[in-house]
């Protein structure tokens, strides 16, 4: 635990993650852009779609990782922020549609005239600007998050008391949105987007463009888990997660510590949320689904909970899974294979698959150590002592 | 700030705790000098427990006054901040964090900043790396500084904890039951590291062992369905007819 907290967060894991991350996030773009579709090398811009759509869920996976792997908060609702922070992002598109919807009204959107509203709700002005739209991604889910950390962790409810009033959170949002006079297009959400920033949102350079952003966000939503881990702040958390009285009785405020985390996780549960619905072109209140939530939280625990990396490998693997299975014969059995990949990973890889990883890894090198010192030990009886 | 109404450190008047209708605590009066080490020993069930929960805020109590250096009234305020006060509590079971190394473990306990803003930020001081080392020298823990807690056996974990109380650098400790589970040469280390901790700090000391108790040679309290019974030398105690018969059973 020395030196500045920039170098405690930069360990050689997470330098060649980000380096992995960074080739990443350049060659996709470019091989889907300047290849021609004949190339065997060429990514085509589905599949560009798609990976950015990973790339999301594994902001999010991060997001739920910093909280639970590190903090012990687990957290059954955190779709609700990726949703809220989706919902901000899905205003701003549906305003830059302007004349170009079904009824090619200028102010409001198509489902506003539909449901013969005379004019735009309070709450949906400011979201032509982007930058308004931006801010409200990061301030909804982080003052949601706020306002209900406030009450939960002060009152000190934890576990799985916390978990069963998260996805109680989130179900009750799913309700409210479905409603067509809540004002965001009820059941059908926000969609028929066209522009980003005067882009178009279906254009494959936007595409490319978008996956790009999404790692960009992804690395540096990793860097920021990396330096509250590595720092004083993130061994608190860890303490926290393991023996949260002992850690009372040190003097530290536990519930200032959650609620830092809490709604640092929320707000980077927004920004994946917002880069993912330009790159689905659509959010309904399905994403607020409570089952959404705890698909995340599996994804998680595949991976590996408190490593970080294990959570956007999780998120990855299971979502490419996912495509696979439900493209197929076998989609109607998804369902089957997530809930049973959930209870063999808790069974036989409770530290999931970097965390399993790390464990022989260490044990190897705990083994080698103890050879060596063996050896040395030897080594030094056989020697002849310098005196002789 | 009210002014000071006592000499003690510490200053139970008359408190009263219960459970479901069961008084854990029965209009229970103490008080501990600065600087004295008070051994408290009680059948289970006796409130010794309790009476170090309404101590560090873990408890309200129903009535009584509960005042810490004399003009801090503790009832009134919650465990951070009786901890930020200077009373610390090592627990019934030793609680370290097991998956921290035993170094991290008193560089948290350390006295310092607490706030999240100045944890993410800190870097250590030299002056905090010579403490940490000179209390792992103190706790007899200086060769194992690097491994996990979790893996040290159970006596060296009663110790890391006394460490971190140590660490934390208050003016009142509490160690609830620090021998519980330790061989008779541990326990004789550990009451010799209790009498060190002593010169400079008051100690309040809840133990079962007699045999320990008669090593530290401190003032005895008896507690009894939460009240005292009797207070004095260990020999006046164990020799007082009621606590003979509370400990017998009559």
């Amino acid at each position: 635990m020395t030196g500045s907290p920039l170098i405690r967060a930069l360990d050689r894991g997470a330098v060649a993650f980000i380096f992995v991350l960074v080739a990443i996030g350049i060659a996709v773009p470019l091989l889907n852009l300047l290849l021609p579709p004949s190339s065997p090398w060429h990514v085509p811009t589905y599949l560009v779609a798609l990976w950015g759509k990973y790339v999301c869920y594994a902001i999010l996976a991060l997001s739920i990782d910093l909280i639970w792997g590190y903090c012990g908060i687990l957290s059954l609702g955190h779709g609700a922020f990726f949703a809220l922070g989706g919902y901000a992002m899905g205003m701003y598109l549906m305003r830059q549609i302007g004349t170009r919807g079904v009824y090619a009204d200028p102010i409001r959107p198509d489902f506003m005239v539909f449901l013969n509203w005379p004019e735009l709700p309070v709450y949906w002005y400011g979201f032509n600007y982007f930058a308004y739209a931006a801010l409200m991604v990061l301030l909804v889910p982080g003052l949601l998050a706020f306002v209900f950390g406030w009450f939960a962790f002060r009152s000190r409810v934890t576990g799985v008391y916390l978990s069963i009033i998260t996805q109680a959170l989130t179900f009750a949002l799913t309700l409210a949105f479905f409603r067509n006079n809540f004002g965001f297009g009820g059941n059908n959400g926000l969609t028929d987007f066209k522009d980003i920033l005067g882009f178009n949102v279906q254009a494959q350079s936007t595409r490319a463009a978008l996956f790009a952003i999404s790692v960009a966000a992804l690395i540096i939503g990793f860097f920021i888990c990396r330096t509250i881990v590595a720092s004083k702040l993130g061994m608190v958390l860890v303490s926290i997660r393991d023996a949260e009285a002992r850690t009372r009785f040190l003097g530290y405020r536990v519930e200032s510590y959650k609620l830092f985390v809490f709604t640092l996780s929320a707000c980077m549960a927004g920004v994946a949320g917002a880069l993912y619905v330009p790159q689905v072109g659509i959010i309904n209140p399905s994403e607020f689904a409570p089952g959404n939530s705890i698909e995340a939280v599996i994804w998680v625990a595949v991976g590996g909970r408190g490593t970080l990396i294990g959570a956007v490998l999780g998120a990855v693997i299971v979502n490419y899974g996912k495509t696979t299975f439900t493209s197929g014969v076998l989609a109607p059995y998804w369902l089957f294979v997530l809930g049973s990949l959930f209870v063999l990973v808790t069974l036989l890889l409770p530290r999931g698959i970097v965390g399993t990883w790390r464990h022989m890894w260490q044990k190897h090198r705990e083994r080698q150590d103890a050879i060596a010192s063996a050896h040395a030990a030897a080594d030094a009886e056989a020697a002849p002592k310098p005196a002789e | 700030m009210a002014n000071r109404t006592t000499s003690a450190l510490l200053y139970l008047d008359a408190v009263s705790v219960s459970f479901d209708g069961f008084r854990a605590l029965n209009d229970l009066s103490l008080t501990v000098e600065p600087g004295e080490m008070r051994a408290i020993i009680g059948p289970n069930g006796a409130g010794k427990t309790t009476m170090m929960d309404v101590i560090t805020g873990r408890t309200r109590p129903d009535k009584g006054d509960v005042f810490f250096d004399g003009s801090f009234d503790l009832t009134t305020m919650d465990e951070t901040q009786i901890a930020e006060l200077g009373i610390g509590r090592k627990f019934q079971k030793p609680t370290v964090f097991e998956m921290h190394t035993v170094e991290d473990n008193l560089r948290l306990a350390l006295k310092g900043e607490r706030q999240a803003r100045k944890t993410l930020l800190w870097r250590e001081t030299p002056a905090e790396q010579a403490r940490i080392s000179e209390i792992l020298g103190i706790i007899r823990l200086g060769g194992v500084r690097g491994r996990v807690a979790g893996s040290l056996s159970h006596g060296q974990k009663q110790w890391l904890e006394i460490g971190m109380l140590l660490a934390q650098d208050p003016k009142l400790l509490l160690v609830d039951e620090p021998v519980a589970g330790m061989t008779d040469v541990e326990t004789h280390q550990t009451a010799e590291l209790l009498k060190e901790i002593n010169r400079s700090k008051t100690v309040v000391v809840v133990e079962h062992d007699m045999t320990f108790v008669r090593e530290l040679g401190v003032k005895v309290t008896c507690l009894h369905e939460g009240s005292v019974l009797a207070e004095g030398t260990i020999d006046q105690v164990s020799t007082n007819e009621r606590v003979v018969e509370v400990y017998l059973g009559r």
